[in-house]
């Protein structure tokens, strides 16, 4: 049967002409669709949805708005378009044209790190394939469908890659990427943080404000590489992830506006009663997520870091905007340790701190979000202020990883810690309290009453459009 | 200075957890436990002072616990196995500490593998997670390799791409040797820095065995005790301790109680003095237990042992070690006769077993042995094995003056293939391997007291001169070898020494160890743009493009 690869997969690379590649992702796109079926959104199969679908790199054609059913969606392959004469901005090679095929000496390192990244996508989907059974409102169900498809478009990309340039070796990762599964004991997630489960709304407002975060910075990172495919694959996809970082954003700041206006109106912080979530649990959460996605940065030293960079595989974030020699050879960074209980910082080779400058960029990035945050509070004239808790808090990963902190940085004893814990991190009350707001709302404009309804709806439809239609 | 004693009790990479036949051997290293302040020790990496413990553990386990019949390796790091020796320790390291870095470690797998083989105690890894390089070679010295399946844990040699350097702890030559991976796919493995997972792993046989995560533990219990089926080792035989090694170093020697060494640091010379039993053995096997270590061979064992760890690694300058012993031949000759009538005992087994290992570590360390029979000396059997592992031996022809005793050697059933070398052959057999069968034709002259000139006659000893010449020929040849370039003699000793065939042991010394030492040495290796020195740093390493 004749297959128009254009209609089936949306691309910009050429597909109906590339045979090879066609027949690596014919036997790859049955797998996949299996496992969306068995774990991505749980029972939604037949839902119609308002999604935003990709079909060229075009301004007018990367967001093309209509209801499909989510098997049907069309997971595209999108580079964003060449530049010209585009050169490596970083590293040994510095200079020198950017790599349009896999040069053979970074085989095992381009391929760590696609996989690496590729692996987070579908992670994530498993992660949220609960949630829809509990969603505060159509809008909200519609924005974690149009997350969830766009992590397995960003599978597709990484997928892509793999099989268009690594050979066997890449199809077999792609195929292990469909096998790994988030919290599966047996084949879990490469990343530790991949493999939590997101439970509830206000956890997966988190993920997407923290860890969709820590993608983007992955991301853009990578979108330096010398390997052009890679970067353009990159850049295309931080345009699908600035929009998952704003649904986490805008719903954490609607479950905020939420609990301001239940505070106000009863004139109490305690708005439990009332069925809202307070200020104190909502730190919590944030005190949890972010702390997990500094571990996701990896080791503030680090020699693979260093030579991803030396290589020319994956830059820092905005490279091209940093004034320094893009070399790094000679030049010093600062990094914590911890000496005597007391948080230090010692000067070592820029080289091998490339983690920490992308970790200490996502920290400024994070921080504008809790500025703007604290403004929603500010405006019902609430003073309590959110805040990021110190690097040294909750972490498994790095210099940290040994000693016990409280969020402002203060080493403490594991008696201190254990004493104290329930105090910055969500409890299992504080969870199970959370899940008990989670009751489904599913009628066209309604809300769920721990969270405050959007401004406007989306593509410039009303709040209560029917987003998603039920069959 | 490095010392190699040490116990559970001061372990700080280790732990052994003995349940029943089946014992466990966990790595656990503490990254800030290295020998040297100048590296971290992470990912389970490891450096002399955690092979040492290693050592001690292997060794313990034969000894302290007869029960145990299968001893499984693993790690007790989340998803991290053994990273392997630490680059950034290589990297800082001297030659020299290198090579006796690996030289330890090799001798410690081969330990491993001698266990398995004949001490009744099967070696199995469970590989829980990254197995790289040294870690994954620590795994192929073990008889069962059980891999967990998880769709990202790999074994891997990757010193090749990563390291410019060689899996020189056996790895290459297990590969092929041991496990038999085929040619071509072993030159795939090993240029894969990321490795090889899961079902391939089986298939090229790089393991023996997968296991989901979640069944690990259950799949490892059940296959140690599979393994501990084939043991013959007792179940309730009492162990012995292998309690503190008392010796004594002072500024120009080293004294234990059977084992002596003066230094002579001007002359790069070093006298080691063994002496034989003071009593006769006892009359039953019963009576090790209360003998423990005190008992001659065992105690002379770990004596000389350590003496040979020692002088390698804290006197590098000492190149020429004089062998002599004292003692009464007959004494010896008793004892050399009741390990052989009671073999089979596990304890006496364990015992001939590690005079074996020590005597072969004599036999690959980089120095000059010369041996020097002299009367009173005690060259009989078991330590006429010292004479035969001798690059050449000077024995007194005759009488001194103001001296009747004359010098004598004596054989013994220890010379004919309880305590064969690293090739599969004994000493004798590798002397005379230009003469079928005079190996065993010297069958015939067990116990008798062989003079100067019949064992000259027979081969056994290099000169015989006689009271005149004697202390000239010996001060002389002593003189003459420490003339010679160290390096040159190093590589003509090893060549010399290990005739005839060629055995997996044979091979790691002479072939993998002496590449190895060779790339080592090597500007694409250790220059300044050597990938090992650069390694860490995030600088791209240069190489010299020529084949040499």
């Amino acid at each position: 049967m004749q297959v128009s690869y254009n209609d089936k997969i949306p691309n910009n690379v050429n597909l109906s002409d590339d045979k090879r590649l066609q027949r690596a992702l014919e036997r790859w796109l049955p797998a996949y669709q299996t496992w969306w079926n068995d774990l991505g959104p749980i029972d939604s199969q037949q839902h119609e949805v308002y999604l935003r679908t990709a079909i060229s790199v075009d301004t007018d054609g990367w967001a093309h708005f209509d209801h499909v059913r989510m098997p049907d969606y069309r997971w595209g392959i999108f580079l964003a378009q060449p530049e010209a004469d585009r050169r490596i901005g970083f590293g040994t090679h510095k200079g020198e044209p950017v790599w349009t095929e896999l040069p053979g000496e970074y085989r095992a390192e381009l391929r760590r790190l696609i996989v690496t990244q590729g692996d987070t996508e579908p992670a994530s989907v498993e992660q949220q394939r609960q949630l829809g059974k509990t969603c505060p409102s159509l809008y909200d169900l519609r924005n974690l469908y149009q997350v969830n498809v766009e992590e397995g478009r960003h599978l597709w990309a990484m997928v892509y890659l793999l099989h268009a340039y690594f050979g066997r070796d890449g199809r077999e990762e792609g195929e292990a990427m469909l096998a790994r599964h988030a919290g599966d004991p047996d084949r879990p997630r490469i990343l530790k943080a991949f493999n939590e489960p997101t439970d509830d709304w206000l956890s997966f407002f988190m993920f997407t404000f923290f860890q969709d975060r820590d993608g983007k910075f992955q991301l853009s990172a990578l979108a330096e590489s010398g390997f052009d495919p890679l970067s353009r694959t990159c850049r295309f996809m931080l345009t699908e992830e600035a929009h998952h970082m704003f649904v986490g954003e805008y719903g954490l700041a609607r479950v905020l506006e939420r609990s301001c206006a239940l505070m106000r109106e009863h004139d109490t912080a305690d708005i439990r009663r009332f069925g809202g979530i307070d200020l104190q649990t909502f730190q919590k959460f944030i005190n949890f997520h972010y702390s997990i996605c500094l571990d996701l940065f990896g080791q503030e030293q680090s020699t693979n870091a260093a030579n991803y960079y030396s290589m020319g595989l994956k830059g820092r974030y905005h490279e091209s905007k940093i004034a320094d020699d893009h070399v790094l050879a000679d030049l010093g960074e600062a990094v914590p340790f911890v000496e005597n209980g007391v948080v230090r910082t010692q000067d070592v080779s820029a080289l091998t701190a490339v983690n920490e400058r992308l970790r200490q960029d996502y920290t400024k990035d994070s921080q504008r979000g809790m500025n703007r945050f604290n403004k929603v509070i500010r405006s019902f004239g609430i003073d309590t202020e959110l805040y990021l808790p110190h690097p040294a808090f909750h972490r498994e990963i790095g210099a940290f990883a040994d000693c016990y902190a409280s969020p402002d940085g203060q080493i403490l004893d594991q008696a201190t810690w254990n004493k104290r814990q329930a105090e910055w991190l969500p409890t299992e009350d504080d969870k199970a309290y959370v899940r008990s707001l989670m009751q489904p709302v599913t009628g066209p404009g309604q809300m769920a009453g721990w969270i405050a309804p959007p401004k406007r709806g989306i593509h410039g439809k009303p709040v209560d459009f029917e987003y998603v239609l039920f069959h | 200075m490095i010392d190699f004693r040490t116990d559970p009790s001061r372990y700080r990479h280790w732990t052994i957890k003995v349940d029943g036949s089946v014992a466990t051997l966990a790595m656990n290293v503490d990254e800030d436990g290295g020998l040297d302040p100048g590296y971290r020790l992470k990912l389970n990496s490891y450096d002399l002072g955690v092979d040492i413990e290693l050592n001690d553990a292997v060794q313990r386990l034969r000894f302290e616990h007869p029960a145990v019949k299968t001893v499984v390796i693993t790690s007790l790091k989340d998803r991290v196995f053994c990273a392997g020796a630490n680059i950034g320790m290589l990297g800082r390291s001297s030659h020299a500490a290198k090579v006796n870095f690996c030289k330890f470690t090799n001798e410690t797998r081969l330990a491993i593998e001698d266990t398995t083989a004949h001490s009744g105690q099967t070696y199995m890894t469970v590989i829980n997670g990254t197995a790289a390089g040294g870690g994954y070679e620590l795994a192929l010295a073990t008889d069962h390799i059980m891999l967990v399946d998880d769709g990202s844990t790999a074994v891997s040699l990757p010193e090749v791409p990563l390291l410019a350097v060689l899996p020189g702890t056996g790895g290459l030559t297990r590969v092929v040797d041991k496990r038999h991976v085929r040619r071509d796919r072993a030159d795939v493995f090993c240029s894969l820095t990321e490795g090889i997972r899961g079902q391939r792993a089986l298939s090229w046989n790089l393991v023996d065995e997968l296991a989901p995560r979640s069944a690990l533990s259950d799949r490892a219990r059940v296959r140690a005790a599979a393994l501990a089926e084939r043991s013959d080792r007792p179940m309730d035989a009492d162990g012995i301790t292998l309690g503190p090694l008392d010796r004594s170093v002072m500024a120009d020697s080293i004294t234990y109680g059977n084992v002596d060494v003066q230094l002579d640091r001007a002359q790069g010379v070093a006298t080691l003095t063994i002496q034989g039993p003071d009593e006769a053995p006892p009359a039953e096997t019963s009576a090790l237990a209360e003998l423990g270590t005190g008992f001659w061979p065992l105690a002379v064992s770990r004596e000389l042992e350590d003496a040979i760890l020692h002088l390698r690694v804290n006197e590098p300058t000492v190149g020429t070690w004089v062998l002599k012993t004292t003692g009464d031949p007959d004494l010896l000759t008793a004892h050399d006769a009741w390990l052989l009538a009671n073999r089979s005992h596990w304890l006496v087994r364990e015992i001939l077993l590690y005079l074996k290992r020590t005597l072969k570590r004599l036999d690959v360390s980089s120095r000059s042995l010369i041996a020097v029979i002299e009367p009173g000396s005690c060259f009989c059997g078991s330590l006429a094995e010292l004479a035969f592992a001798a690059d050449r031996s000077y024995m007194l022809d005759g009488t001194q003056e103001d001296d009747d005793r004359v010098a004598s050697l004596r054989l013994s059933g220890m010379n004919f293939g309880p305590l064969p070398m690293g090739n599969g052959l004994t000493r004798l057999e590798s002397r005379l391997i230009g003469t079928a069968g005079a190996a065993a034709e010297l069958t015939s002259e067990v116990g008798k007291e062989l003079d100067a000139g019949t064992a000259e006659g027979l081969g056994l000893v290099t000169f015989a001169p006689d009271d005149i010449d004697w202390e000239d020929e010996v001060r002389v040849a002593i003189e003459e070898r420490a003339s010679f370039s160290p390096d040159a003699l190093n590589g003509m000793e090893a060549n010399l020494r290990f005739v005839g065939p060629e055995t997996l042991e044979t091979k790691i010394f002479g072939r993998l160890s002496a590449w190895q030492n060779w790339i080592f040495q090597r500007p694409n290796a250790v220059g300044d743009k050597g990938a090992l020195k650069l390694f860490g740093s995030g600088r791209k390493s240069e190489f010299d493009r020529e084949r040499v």
